[in-house]
C-alpha cells in the first residue's frame, strides 16, 4: 500500500509541452479507437511513462479516459445503427471478471518473477495473441482483397460462427441483434472473458473481443467494431473505479488524453460510414502484426534481465527500447493514416454519386 | 461529410459555441486548480467518485463540442449511413 500511496503523491508536472503532445497521442488513439473500436492504449500508456508517470498511474489514467471516450464513441456509433448494446454488455461484464482475473495473474508473476519477469510475459503474450489474431486477419483481409470482393456490403459468416449459431443449449440462448441469431452465453462468456484477460495484460481487449466477434459468433465487421466500445465503456468503468480506489488514476492527464480523443474517436466513428467493412480488418490486422514486432524485440532485453541468456549491454537495452516504442508509433501512425485515406476517398466516391444523382434528376 | 449534405441543414453554431465555451472553462479550472484536484481526486475509497463522474461530465460537454466541431467543419457521416443488419 505504500507504494501505492507514493505513486500516487507522485503525480508529474505539466508544462505545455506535454500538454500538447498527451493531446496529439490522445487524437490518434480516439481515431483508430473510433474505427476499429479499440487500439491506442498500447502507445498511450508507455507514452505517458516516457513522461515519468509511473506504470500503475499510466495504466489508471489511461483507463480513466478510455471509458468516457467508448462512451462518446458508441453513442456516435449507435447513431449509425452499427452497436449490439445487449451484445456488448453481456461481453462486457465477463471481460470485466477476465480483467480481475488477468489482473491477479499479472500479481502473481510479478510476485515470483519480479518486473522482468511480467515484462516477459505481457510481451510473450502479446507476441503469441498478435501473431495468430493478427495474422488471421490480415490474412483474411488479403483473401477478400484478392477475391475481388472488397466492395462487398455483405461479408461471409465463417464455418465456425455457422456452427456456433446452430448450436442450441436451451435455458442459455440469448438473441443478439449484429448476429441476426440467438447464440448461447456459453459461448460468449469465455470469449469476454478472454477480451478482458487481454486487455489486462496488454491494454486492448479488443485484439480478441473484435476479430471474435467476427469470426466465432459471426457479427459483420463493422458491428464488432462498434459493439467493442460498449465493452471497453464497461470494463473502463469499473477498472477506473477500482484504480480511483486506491488514488491511482491522475485525472489531468486522463481529461487531456481525452480532450485530444474525443475529436479522434468522432472522426473515426465517421470514417466507418464512408469505408467496405474489409477495411476494419485491414486497419486492424496492420496494426496487430507491427505491434507485434514492436513488443517482440524486447523479448532479449526481459531474457536477459533474468540471466536466461547473456547480459546485454546498455546502449543495447536502449536502442532496442526506442525502437520498440517508434514501431508502436508506427503502427498506431498508419491505422490513423489509413483510416483517413479510407475516408476521404470514400469521401470523393459518395459526393460523385450524389452529383451524378442530381444530373439525373435535373435532366 | 461534403458541404453538399451539410448546407440543406442548418449547422449548429450556437451548440458549438456553447459546448466549447463549458468545455474550455472545464479545462481551465481543471489546469489552474490542479493541487486541488489531485489532493482530493487521488485520496482513495469513497473519493473513487470524483474522477467518475468528473470523466462522465467531460465526456457530455467535450463530447458534444467534438461532435458538432466537426459538423460545422461539414465533416458528416456519408448519406446513406450503412446500417449493417
Amino acid at each position: 500500500m505504500h507504494d501505492i500511496v507514493s505513486q500516487a503523491a507522485n503525480f508529474i508536472n505539466l508544462d505545455s509541452a506535454n500538454l500538447i503532445y498527451l493531446f496529439l497521442v490522445g487524437f490518434v488513439g480516439g481515431l483508430v479507437s473510433g474505427f476499429i473500436g479499440s487500439g491506442g492504449a498500447f502507445v498511450l500508456t508507455p507514452g505517458m511513462m516516457s513522461l515519468g508517470v509511473p506504470a500503475l498511474v499510466a495504466v489508471a489514467s489511461n483507463m480513466c479516459h478510455k471509458f468516457p471516450k467508448a462512451l462518446v464513441g458508441s453513442l456516435k456509433r449507435a447513431k449509425y445503427g452499427q452497436v449490439d448494446v445487449k451484445l456488448g454488455i453481456v461481453l462486457g461484464i465477463s471481460a470485466e471478471a477476465g480483467v480481475l482475473y488477468g489482473a491477479s495473474i499479472q500479481e502473481s508473476i510479478k510476485k515470483s518473477f519480479g518486473d522482468a519477469g511480467s515484462n516477459l510475459y505481457v510481451s510473450v503474450a502479446f507476441v503469441i495473441i498478435l501473431a495468430v489474431v493478427g495474422g488471421f486477419v490480415l490474412a483474411d483481409a488479403w483473401k477478400t482483397y484478392k477475391s475481388g470482393n472488397k466492395n462487398d456490403e455483405v461479408e461471409n459468416t465463417t464455418k465456425l460462427a455457422k456452427w456456433v449459431q446452430s448450436i442450441n443449449i436451451p435455458g442459455t440462448m440469448v438473441y443478439f441483434k449484429a448476429l441476426n441469431a440467438r447464440v448461447s452465453v456459453l459461448f460468449t462468456i469465455p470469449l469476454g472473458f478472454a477480451t478482458g484477460m487481454l486487455a489486462a495484460t496488454i491494454a486492448v481487449g479488443g485484439f480478441i473481443g473484435v476479430p471474435s466477434m467476427i469470426y466465432v459468433l459471426g457479427a459483420p465487421s463493422l458491428m464488432a467494431s462498434a459493439t467493442e466500445l460498449v465493452i471497453a465503456f464497461v470494463m473502463g468503468l469499473g477498472g477506473s473505479f477500482k484504480y480511483a480506489m486506491h488514488g491511482l488514476v491522475d485525472i489531468r492527464l486522463a481529461m487531456i488524453i481525452l480532450a485530444g480523443s474525443l475529436f479522434g474517436i468522432q472522426l473515426g466513428a465517421i470514417g466507418t460510414t464512408y469505408v467496405k467493412p474489409f477495411m476494419i480488418k485491414v486497419v486492424m490486422g496492420l496494426i496487430m502484426v507491427i505491434v507485434l514486432f514492436s513488443r517482440g524485440i524486447m523479448v532479449p532485453v526481459y531474457l536477459s534481465q533474468l540471466g536466461l541468456i547473456h547480459t546485454l549491454s546498455a546502449t543495447t537495452v536502449k536502442m532496442l527500447k526506442s525502437t520498440s516504442f517508434a514501431i508502436m508509433a508506427f503502427a498506431l501512425l498508419l491505422g490513423a493514416f489509413i483510416v483517413l485515406r479510407a475516408m476521404w476517398q470514400g469521401r470523393k466516391a459518395d459526393q460523385a454519386t450524389e452529383t451524378e444523382t442530381v444530373l439525373a434528376t435535373s435532366r | 461529410m461534403g458541404s453538399t449534405h451539410g448546407s440543406t441543414k442548418k449547422k449548429p453554431y450556437l451548440k458549438l459555441l456553447v459546448a466549447g465555451v463549458v468545455s474550455v472553462a472545464l479545462y481551465v479550472l481543471l489546469l489552474t486548480q490542479q493541487g486541488v484536484v489531485n489532493d482530493y481526486f487521488s485520496r482513495g475509497g469513497l473519493y473513487a467518485f470524483l474522477p467518475i463522474i468528473a470523466a462522465f461530465v467531460f465526456s457530455f460537454v467535450h463530447g458534444s463540442f467534438t461532435g458538432n466541431f466537426w459538423t460545422v467543419l461539414g465533416v458528416e457521416a456519408a448519406k446513406k449511413h450503412r446500417e449493417v443488419k
